[in-house]
This record gives C-alpha cells, sequence and structure tokens, in this order.
C-alpha cells in the first residue's frame, strides 16, 4: 500500500547524491516516476482531444460552410499538439514500459491499427481540404476529420478501458529460445514471439465488452465536450457560440451519465493486484476502490478534477450573462480552462489508479500470470533513471508551448482574419 | 515454412513501404525548410517585404509536403510495436529510449512553433517569427537525430549487454548509444543529401517559372535559384565526403553490407571499384574502406567461410557463427530452467559462462542456413550506384549553375539589390540578361539547364531513396546486426492480416501522394502575385 509518507520517503530517497553512481533514485521511485510521466501524457491527450471533439460536431455547429471552415481553422492551429502528444505518449511508454509496447501493439493490432488509420486522414485533412488540387473534394478530407473525431476518442477510451477490464493476451519469455523445426512434419511452424493475443480478433474482441464501449463513449462525450467548449471561446462568432451552448448540453449529459456509470463500476468491480514480493497476481474485490482509499491523495485528485470538469461546463451554459463574466477571472470565466485542467486532474488519477498500489496495470483475461505490471514490464533501472534526466526537459517543453499557444490565441478567431491570413486551412 | 515466411515477409514490405513513404516527404522537409529559414531571415536583416513574400511563398509548399511527413510517420512510431512485438521486447530497453527523446525534444518542437511559423505572421513579433521558422527545422533535424541513432543501433550495436534473467538487451551505456560513430556518421550524410533534395526542389520551381516567362515570379525565381544553388553544391560536396565516411564505417562493422553493394564474392587486397560489371577502378575499393589502397576487403564467400582480418584475428565461419549461436540459446534455456528448479550457484555460473562466451552470435542461432546471410545483393548494388552516380551528378549540377549565377553576377548587369526595382533597368545602358533566350542577349540560365533542373527532382527523390535501400537491404537479415534476425522479430500476426494492412497503406498512401503533388503542382502554377518594385 502506498501512503502519502511511503511516497515521501521515495521521493527523499530518489533525491541523486553527489559522488554516488547513478545517484540516489531508487528502481521503485523510478518505475512509479516513469508510470506518472506516462498518465500524465494520457491525461493531457485526453484534453487535447477537444481538437477531435470539436470535428465531430463542426457540421452541426458549424451549420454554413464559413462556420466549418472557422472550426477546422480554430481546431487546426492545435491539432498537431494532440498528435505529437499521442506519438509521445507511444515514446515514452515503449522507453519506460517496452513489455507493454509489444504486448499491446503487437497483440492488439487490429485496434491500433484502426486507431493510427484515423489519425493519419487526419494529418492530411486540414492541408489539402480547401487547396486547389484536391481532386478528392473538401468533403472528403472534413468526413476524415470527423471519422477520426468520433473514431479517435472511442478506441483509444476503448483501449485505455482495457487497463481496468483485462485484455485477452498471454505472455510467455521462453518462446523466444523455442526455435521452429527445421525439417519434417511442422517444419517451420511456430514463432519464437514471446507474446500473442489468445484469440483471432486481434484487439477487436475488446469492443464486445459493454464497459469498454461505455468508457469509450464517455471519453467521446467527454472530447466532444471540450471540444465545444474550446470553439466557443476561441473563435468570435456570435453564431457559433449561441449553437455551442445549446449542442454543450447534448454532449455533457452523456459524458456525465456514462462517466458516472463507468466510475461506478469501477470502483464496485474485482481488481488486478499482483504480490509484490512475489510477482503471483490475483483478483481482489474492489480493488480500484481500495487504491482511491489507499491513495487518499489521488482521491482528492480526482474530485477536484471531477469538480472541475462540471464547473467549466456550467459556467459556460449558465454563466455566460454580463454580470457573472465581470465577477470572475477572466481566464477562469472560460469553461475550457477549468473543464481541461478537470479532465487532466481526472484521467491521470484513473491512470495511476490502475498502475500504482501493487495493480497489475495491463490485465490479461487468458492467462492470470501473463498480466504486466510496473515491476515486470518496466525498462531496466539504468534505462530509466537516463529518461529520468531527460524528463527534466518537460517542464521547458510546456514552457515554451502555454507561450505559443498564447501567441496564437491572443486574439480570437474571426471570418475576417480567415480572408486575411497568408494560410488558412 | 510458407506461412512463416509469409507473415515475415509482408511485416517487411510493410514496414519498407511505410518507411520508404516517409523518406518521400523528410528530405524536403529538412531541405526546403533550411533554404525558406534563410530567406526569412534576409527578410528579418533587410525589412524588404520581398524577402517575406518569397519566404510565405516557399511556406506554403513548405506545408502542402510537412502535412504528409507527418501522416506517413505516425505509423512508423507504432509499427516497431504492431509488427515488430519480439524486436521490442528484445531491445526495447535501448531502442525506446530515442524515440520517446525524439517526440519530447524534436516533434513538440517542430509542431509547437510550425503553428506560429503558419499563423503567426500578424501576431507576433519579426523576431519571434524568424525564430519559430528556425526552430521548426530545427525540429525536424533534431527528429532525424533520434531516429538515426536508433537506426545506426540497429546496424551497430552498442552501449548494451544482455540480461539472461529479463530476456532482454540492457543499455548500459547512453552516450555510447547517442553518439556512435556509425550514428554521427548516418546523421550527417543523411541530413546533408536532404539538403540537396530541397536545393533541387527550388532550384526546378524557379526554373519553370523562368522557362514560363512569369514576369510577377521571376526576382523571386532568381533570387531563390542562387541561394538554393549554392546550398545544394555544399550539400552535394559534404554528401560525398560524408558518404566516403560512412562506407569505411560500414566496412569496420557491416563488411556483408560492403560486399553486397559491390556484388564482391571474393576478395582480397588491392580490390577495384566496380562502376558497373566489367568497368572498375583500381583499387578504389580498397582505398574506400580501409583509406589504404592494398587494403583487405572481404567478399560474401570469405565472410561466409571465415576470413583472416588484417590485424591477425580470425572472423568465424557462418557455420561456426550458427553452431555458437545455437549453443547460446540452448544455454539460456537451460540457464532459465535450472534457475526455476533451484540449481546451485556453480551449476548457474557455468551456464553464464557459456552463455557469455557465445552471445555475439545468439542471433546466429536462429538462421537454418547459411544463404539467409546473404543480403539481396542485386538491389545494394544498383542502389548504391543510383545513388553515387547522381550524387555526383548533382556536385556538376550546382557547380555550373553557380558559375553560371556568377557570371551574370561578373558580366551583366547585376540583380537589384534589396529594394531596388528591376526596372530600373530598362533605363540603363545596360539590359538586363535575357532569361531564357528572348530577345535582346544570350540567356545566362539556358533553357536546357532549366529543363534538366526540373528533372533531377524525381532523380533527387530517387537517389534519396537509394541510400535508404542500401542501408536497410544491406542488413538483412538483421533486424538488429548479429544479434536479432528478422525471422525471431516479428509479431504474431498472421500473414493475411499483415497483408490487409498492407494493401490498405498502400492504397492510402498513394492516394494522399497523388492529391499532395497535384496540391503542390497547382500551387506552384498559381505562383506568387509579387508587386513591381516601388508599387
Amino acid at each position: 500500500m502506498i501512503t502519502l509518507s511511503s511516497l515521501i520517503s521515495l521521493l527523499q530517497t530518489a533525491l541523486p547524491l553527489e559522488g554516488e553512481q547513478g545517484g540516489g533514485l531508487s528502481y521503485s521511485f523510478l518505475q512509479h516516476y516513469w508510470c506518472f510521466v506516462v498518465a500524465l501524457l494520457g491525461a493531457i491527450l485526453v484534453f487535447l482531444l477537444f481538437v477531435q471533439g470539436a470535428n465531430s460536431v463542426a457540421g452541426s455547429l458549424g451549420q454554413t460552410e464559413q462556420g466549418r471552415r472557422l472550426i477546422y481553422n480554430s481546431t487546426g492551429r492545435k491539432w498537431e499538439f494532440t498528435f505529437t502528444t499521442l506519438v509521445t505518449f507511444g515514446g515514452a511508454f515503449f522507453a519506460s514500459y517496452p513489455l507493454f509496447y509489444s504486448t499491446s501493439f503487437g497483440g492488439a493490432y487490429w485496434l491500433w491499427m484502426l486507431i493510427l488509420f484515423t489519425f493519419v486522414v487526419q494529418a492530411v485533412s486540414y492541408e489539402f481540404q480547401n487547396k486547389i488540387g484536391n481532386f478528392l473534394g473538401p468533403k472528403t478530407f472534413q468526413f476524415c476529420l470527423t471519422l477520426n473525431g468520433i473514431l479517435g476518442p472511442l478506441l483509444l477510451g476503448g483501449a485505455v478501458a482495457t487497463f481496468f477490464e483485462g485484455s485477452n493476451f498471454i505472455v510467455e519469455k521462453g518462446n523466444l529460445l523455442a526455435l521452429p523445426a527445421l525439417t519434417g512434419e511442422g517444419s517451420g511452424e511456430g514463432l519464437p514471439v514471446i507474446s500473442h493475443w489468445a484469440n483471432a480478433s486481434h484487439g477487436l474482441d475488446a469492443l464486445l465488452n459493454p464497459w469498454v464501449l461505455v468508457f469509450g463513449f464517455a471519453v467521446v462525450f467527454l472530447a466532444r465536450t471540450l471540444g465545444i467548449l474550446y470553439v466557443m471561446n476561441n473563435i468570435d462568432d456570435e453564431d457559433i457560440r449561441s449553437r455551442g451552448s445549446v449542442r454543450l448540453i447534448g454532449s455533457a449529459v452523456p459524458f456525465v451519465i456514462l462517466f458516472v456509470a463507468y466510475l461506478v463500476h469501477l470502483l464496485m468491480k474485482d481488481g488486478y493486484a499482483y504480490d509484490p514480493a512475489t510477482g503471483i497476481i490475483f483478483m481482489e474485490p474492489y480493488k480500484y476502490l481500495h487504491n482511491l482509499l489507499d491513495m487518499w491523495y489521488l482521491l482528492v485528485i480526482l474530485l477536484i478534477g471531477v469538480v472541475l470538469v462540471l464547473y467549466g461546463i456550467a459556467i459556460e451554459i449558465f454563466g455566460r450573462s454580463t454580470s457573472q463574466r465581470s465577477t470572475f477571472n477572466s481566464q477562469l470565466n472560460k469553461g475550457i480552462w477549468p473543464a481541461g485542467i478537470g479532465t487532466v486532474l481526472t484521467v491521470l488519477a484513473l491512470l495511476l489508479c490502475s498502475a500504482w498500489n501493487n495493480t497489475a496495470y495491463y490485465p490479461s483475461t487468458a492467462d492470470l500470470q501473463s498480466s504486466l505490471t510496473m515491476q515486470n514490464s518496466c525498462s531496466s533501472e539504468f534505462t530509466l533513471r537516463t529518461m529520468f534526466y531527460v524528463s527534466l526537459l518537460v517542464p521547458f517543453v510546456l514552457a515554451y508551448i502555454v507561450y505559443a499557444w498564447r501567441a496564437i490565441d491572443r486574439k480570437k478567431l474571426t471570418r475576417e482574419e480567415l480572408d486575411e491570413s497568408s494560410h488558412a486551412y | 515454412m510458407n506461412s512463416l515466411l509469409s507473415a515475415i515477409d509482408w511485416a517487411r514490405a510493410q514496414f519498407a513501404l511505410t518507411a520508404i513513404y516517409h523518406w518521400l516527404f523528410v528530405p524536403l522537409t529538412l531541405g526546403l525548410g533550411l533554404i525558406m529559414s534563410i530567406m526569412e531571415t534576409k527578410y528579418y536583416r533587410t525589412g524588404d517585404t520581398f524577402w517575406r513574400k518569397t519566404a510565405q511563398f516557399w511556406q506554403r509548399l513548405f506545408g502542402i509536403n510537412f502535412a504528409m511527413g507527418i501522416a506517413t510517420g505516425i505509423i512508423l512510431e507504432f509499427e516497431f510495436g504492431t509488427n515488430w512485438s519480439n524486436y521490442s521486447w528484445f531491445v526495447g530497453d535501448i531502442f525506446g529510449a530515442p524515440l520517446a527523446i525524439e517526440g519530447i525534444v524534436a516533434f513538440f518542437m517542430e509542431s509547437t512553433f510550425v503553428a506560429v511559423m503558419y499563423f503567426g505572421w500578424e501576431k507576433v513579433s519579426r523576431g519571434f517569427h524568424l525564430a519559430s521558422t528556425w526552430l521548426t527545422w530545427l525540429g525536424a533535424t533534431i527528429s532525424a537525430w533520434w531516429i538515426l541513432v536508433a537506426n545506426s543501433w540497429m546496424q551497430y550495436p552498442v552501449g548494451c549487454e544482455f540480461n539472461p534473467d529479463t530476456m532482454r538487451n540492457e543499455m548500459t551505456s547512453f552516450l555510447d548509444v547517442a553518439l556512435s560513430p556509425f550514428a554521427i556518421d548516418k546523421f550527417c550524410h543523411t541530413v546533408i543529401s536532404s539538403w540537396i533534395v530541397g536545393a533541387v526542389f527550388v532550384v526546378a520551381v524557379s526554373g519553370w517559372y523562368l522557362l514560363k516567362r512569369r514576369e510577377a515570379e521571376r526576382e523571386m525565381s532568381l533570387k531563390s535559384l542562387r541561394i538554393a544553388a549554392i546550398v545544394g553544391l555544399i550539400a552535394s560536396v559534404l554528401a560525398a565526403a560524408t558518404g566516403h565516411k560512412s562506407a569505411q564505417t560500414v566496412a569496420a562493422v557491416q563488411p556483408m553490407k560492403l560486399a553486397a553493394m559491390e556484388a564482391l564474392y571474393d576478395g582480397g587486397t588491392g580490390q577495384g571499384l566496380k562502376v558497373i560489371e566489367g568497368i572498375e577502378v583500381p583499387y578504389a575499393l580498397s582505398f574506400m574502406a580501409t583509406n589504404d589502397f592494398n587494403g583487405y576487403v572481404p567478399g560474401i564467400n570469405d565472410i561466409l567461410k571465415g576470413y583472416t582480418r588484417a590485424d591477425g584475428t580470425v572472423e568465424p565461419s557462418a557455420k561456426e557463427k550458427m553452431e555458437r549461436g545455437r549453443i547460446a540459446i540452448d544455454t539460456l534455456a537451460a540457464y532459465r530452467q535450472a534457475k526455476a528448479e533451484g540449481a546451485n550457484e556453480a551449476t548457474l555460473n557455468a551456464q553464464l559462462s557459456t552463455l557469455n562466451t557465445n552471445m555475439p552470435y545468439f542471433g546466429y542461432g536462429f538462421i537454418k542456413d547459411e544463404s539467409e546471410l546473404v543480403p539481396p545483393v542485386a538491389v545494394n548494388f544498383w542502389a548504391f550506384r543510383v545513388m553515387v552516380g547522381f550524387g555526383s551528378l548533382f556536385i556538376l549540377f550546382f557547380a555550373y549553375l553557380l558559375f553560371i549565377s556568377w557570371k551574370q553576377k561578373k558580366t551583366l548587369s547585376p540583380l537589384p539589390r534589396d529594394g531596388e526595382s528591376l526596372t530600373s533597368f530598362e533605363n540603363s545602358a545596360q539590359q538586363p540578361p535575357s532569361i531564357t533566350g528572348g530577345v535582346g542577349g544570350e540567356s545566362f540560365y539556358p533553357n536546357w539547364l532549366l529543363w534538366l533542373a526540373i528533372i533531377l527532382v524525381p532523380c533527387a527523390y530517387i537517389c534519396s531513396e537509394s541510400g535508404w535501400l542500401v542501408a536497410e537491404f544491406g542488413r538483412q537479415p538483421w533486424t538488429i546486426q548479429d544479434m536479432l534476425p528478422v525471422g525471431a522479430s516479428v509479431s504474431d500476426i498472421g500473414a493475411s492480416a499483415v497483408a490487409t494492412t498492407f494493401w490498405l497503406f498502400l492504397v492510402l498512401f498513394t492516394t494522399m501522394l497523388a492529391v499532395e503533388i497535384n496540391i503542390m503542382l497547382k500551387q506552384i502554377k498559381k505562383g506568387e502575385p509579387f508587386p513591381a518594385r516601388g508599387e
């Protein structure tokens, strides 16, 4: 059980000591730290799915061609952040937990390929849609943006849900040494692959689990909610804002219902625990509820996150009158910021809940002992320590992102800017 | 056996397809990124709006290409996991780090500042915008660094050791990985050769405007052409130098690749360099590989049979390596079994000793026949010649282009300085030179040279891709040189599944490429309406 005091102890032992080879960063601290970094990237990714969310409602929110173009140009100034965060999330997972990377991507092949296909088409859709020479027509690429806008969050949400629901894979490292038979009957059969999916669906079977779909659609509606909030505050257009207020309710209500349903299910369900001394994995009733109670600070973060999300939605729906706007700080009055910060905190808490406190974060429903934990799937101590020092660059990266973001969004986007801009989609 | 090979071959085909498509766009990002940054720097220094419009024009073309680079790149990041999961586990402790650093340091830099570059002209200061343009290019270049570090490690695995308890290779020195001589050579050669692609592109587009007598774009074309010619010549010469260095590194650590590049079956001392079959430059191969005209260069058969190196050490035969590889695999299995059964320390240490002795040949234990150790010779041989042939042509091309530009500057009216009007020549005693053999004088950029520039655009891409064919086909059958062959690296995905995604990617990427080319050509045709000076 990780208590706050043990977490502080870990931090104290993690401080690098001058002259000591390798510093004072313990392996356990590094495993938890990198789990935190990956979870944070995942949480930021979910927030940045507002790009996908806005694109998925661009048709109804924009109504006219000009309106849709405004929305695509608004999200078009941010889409690369989402894309890059997704890629970096994958890279960071590979570097810190290579067994997850190989097992999940190599096993849930179709699920990941579908996700990647939607992002591949998104990448060119902004640039190509309205360019002369686009012989596929703007509607083709707008369809691609909509497809990515729905499938991206749905499937990514579904993939995250498998951290709690389990997946159908088996890991056996000894397979590496099982050479295919060279001659005779059955020669050449069998691959020396250490992990494989237990059925031919290669990941699509996850979508048959209703709770995976519940969480996936919760992420879809969250992305839409965030997207509408973002667009309402980034675009200076009264039509879009007034339609946004109505559409916001249509997205926020299903999100809240689905999220609460999943959260209740999560807290009531059995979870995948492991004994750190032996590595044996076992089922524990109410595991995730126990995790939140044992790691009460995660519970606090989760609650703050949820409150902020609801607050962000509420002030946008109910607090748009002039008198209320003057009451609050001008930044806080924009629903996207509390909702966005709340999203990051909520998802962060959930992801850490899936992995900390001796929890198998990538459980196997085919073979319980194949489940992945921080301990049995992480990189070596040397690699985690090396990457720790690299991660110290992250605050600088975040700082210049914030700086550039503010520079671009200094003024709200208008129809006039689109007409005058040297680079508009 | 057939289904096993099919699954592996489809995985290889898919990676080759996605990598080749990605490499159609990255060189132009790197090369055109450099050139447009130079142009915007001229705007920053002079304040002349001509350079701003010029930089914006090239940035528009940059943006069309950049989007495709991103679209084709994301699949590669995850393809190591989807199709090569065994590889991802076996070496992920080392290989994952450069990919993560690439994302954290490079991708965020690119994606952040490209947005400022596109949308920030009216929103940020000139200095911040210039910095953003340079940082976009720098981000792309740093990205190239880290992915080439990763690829170089596949060719020359250093800074790691095998851990029998975790069944994987683990990093022991980050600096050995990040600053491997192979990585440095590869980075320099690959990035510099990308500048050639950018330069050829700019020269070709500029040349087209000149050929079509597009008056609105004439000054932009002339000035862009000169900048591109300078970049192109420097890059061509440096690419030759770095290529020579790379070949020497390959000779040292991947002798089979060098032998395949030369279709050299029986090596020896004083080896000549084949231009094509039947035409040879005496002693040149020995010099290229060893800096010694009489240096020993092993051939394919020598490597398979075993040979003695110049320093007296012996390279074992393929048969011996395969035997020792199987010993390593069997010993590792026995060690794991013994440990699980609680064997004593002496037994385990003895097994570890045997394992360590034979571990350098672990990958050979998966090889069934020594013929698998020979990469596709024809592909390597011709791809290398295509690359070097075009590379040499580019040196001549850019040199001649610059010569013409210099002659025009020295003997004819100079181009207007920044701020001056091109039409001021109409009143001067010296008439402006005809651009393309028009009335009034000899052309200083002859038509044939400008048409050649256009023809050289696909040649530049073929040259660039050929380099990768040499690098990656020459590495076969290894995903990690000597450590893990392709047969032991793949995911457990059926051939039909991989074949399906292969065809889907082929259709998708080809369609996107066709749209991109059409958009690019239309954008070039539309041009940039530069106002006449003084307007």
